[in-house]
């Protein structure tokens, strides 16, 4: 074991060596390992987040389902009632309709009846007007007896 | 100088080649290959590279080993660069390749660190990692076979290899050293000259027995930088001459041999246990000493 300068060259190059790990090396590499141990850790505290909203939303899902039904129950339940109501209407528009049309038949029919009944009452009376001037033609002058055979054909 | 030109002759390479591969024995061929390459004065005054541990020793202090700084250096430039590479493409989402491997050893680095020091310094981290990563590739040149190298550098003319940086005490030493002065700062900022010497002076005995509380705690002290590098350079040095201990029986016959290489084998699987280890061991040392300079009560 002779000692020389060596030492003197390896205590050197080793403080160079420190003084380069320590400025370039080490600061670089760990702030790396920090800084991804926090995303690491930002990223599991997401995740439970994220876990913890999806129950909530899950209960909040189905409660909003309950709620749907039940709406729906109710929405339908209006909808046959109106339904109903609305088939009870329509039967008591086309019955009155059709007792409107049936009186306005019905009165028509009479309206026709009474007009055949005045022109055949008409008709009987100018043939018995006609007759009876054929048979008055000689002895009845028509103009003094116009008044009564108004009254005749009035009672006719 | 003339032995350019005869570098570049052919007669002496083989020269070179034949004596970087066979040896005059086995004890030569051990020493070869814990031979540093070392660059300082020569005996007859000029500059240039020892030749043999003889010489090396008589360079003194001001020589350098070219291997060892090459090797640590190099080594440590792979590990700055990957792992800035990593630092720059960095990104927060899904790491990939590269990026993954470097966060894993961050991680590692970092949980050791948090487990072992309990104050805020954002050195500790960074000389952790560097120490870890630095010392562990220093290690892991071990496991390259032992003459690989040293057979490649005799080709181009490089007379003695250390390829494993952290057999050469200098290497261990400069890093013990340096965390030592890390600590002794530390324990002067944190807890002033006073505390320090309290800390060293008035226990684990009575103040009146401070001489011997000072001896106690002053060697306690030392021990600290020589443990540390000595652990290091002992265990590498044990595993590299097993490794060329081994390798010597390529040399016999091929039933030698070929048991060698099965030898070779095992040993490589342990050590890369050891230089883990090794360097882990460093690591976490480091960053409890430096606890210990932080804290104020022992």
């Amino acid at each position: 074991m002779n000692f020389n300068a060596t030492l003197i060259g390896q205590s050197i190059t080793f403080i160079f060596f420190v003084w380069f790990c320590m400025k370039y090396v080490w600061p670089p590499i760990m702030n790396a390992l920090e800084s991804r141990k926090k995303l690491i850790a930002d990223g599991l505290a997401a995740g439970d987040r994220g876990k913890h909203e999806l129950e909530l939303a899950a209960k909040k899902a189905s409660e909003s389902m309950r709620e749907a039904k039940v709406q729906a129950a109710d929405v339908i339940a209006q909808a046959e009632k109106r339904a109903a109501q609305i088939v009870e209407e329509a039967k008591m528009a086309a019955k009155e309709e059709g007792d409107r049309q049936l009186a306005a038949a019905q009165a028509n029919i009479e309206q026709e009846a009474n007009r055949a009944r005045e022109s055949l009452r008409e008709q009987v009376a100018a043939l018995a007007v006609a007759g009876a001037e054929k048979i008055l033609r000689r002895e009845v002058n028509a103009q003094t007896h116009a008044d009564l055979l108004g009254q005749l054909k009035a009672e006719l | 100088m003339g032995a350019r030109a005869a570098y570049s002759s052919k007669t002496h390479l083989l020269n070179l080649i034949t004596m970087a591969t066979e040896y005059a024995s086995s004890g030569e061929y051990i020493k070869h290959h814990l031979q540093n390459l070392t660059y300082g004065q020569l005996p007859d005054g000029t500059w240039g590279f020892a030749h043999g541990a003889a010489e090396a020793k008589a360079m003194g202090f001001w020589a350098i080993n070219v291997d060892s700084m090459f090797f640590s250096i190099g080594l440590g430039v792979l590990f700055l660069f990957l792992f800035r590479m990593a630092a720059k493409r960095v990104t927060t989402g899904v790491p990939s390749g590269l990026q993954n491997f470097v966060e894993w050893i961050t991680e590692f680095i970092d949980t050791s660190v948090r487990g072992s020091f309990s104050f805020q310094n954002p050195l500790v981290a960074p000389l952790a990692m560097t120490i870890f990563l630095w010392v562990f590739l220093m290690n892991l040149m071990d496991l390259i076979p032992v003459d690989w190298l040293p057979f490649v550098g005799a080709l181009v003319g490089i007379p003695h290899l250390k390829v494993v940086p952290s057999v050469d005490p200098n290497v261990t030493f400069g890093l013990a050293l340096s965390v030592f002065a890390l600590v002794l700062y530390y324990s002067f900022k944190i807890k002033g000259p006073g505390g320090f010497f309290a800390e060293l002076a008035f226990q684990p005995f009575p103040k009146w027995m401070f001489p011997v509380n000072l001896l106690l705690e002053g060697v306690g002290l030392i021990a600290k930088p020589i443990s540390l590098s000595l652990r290091l350079f002992g265990n590498m040095y044990a595993g590299e001459m097993i490794f060329i201990l081994i390798a010597l029986m390529f040399g016999g016959s091929w039933v030698l041999g070929l048991f060698g290489g099965m030898l070779q084998w095992a040993w490589a699987v342990f050590h890369i246990l050891i230089i883990t280890l090794q360097a882990f061991i460093f690591m976490t040392l480091t960053i409890v000493y430096l606890d210990m300079a932080h804290s104020e009560h022992h």
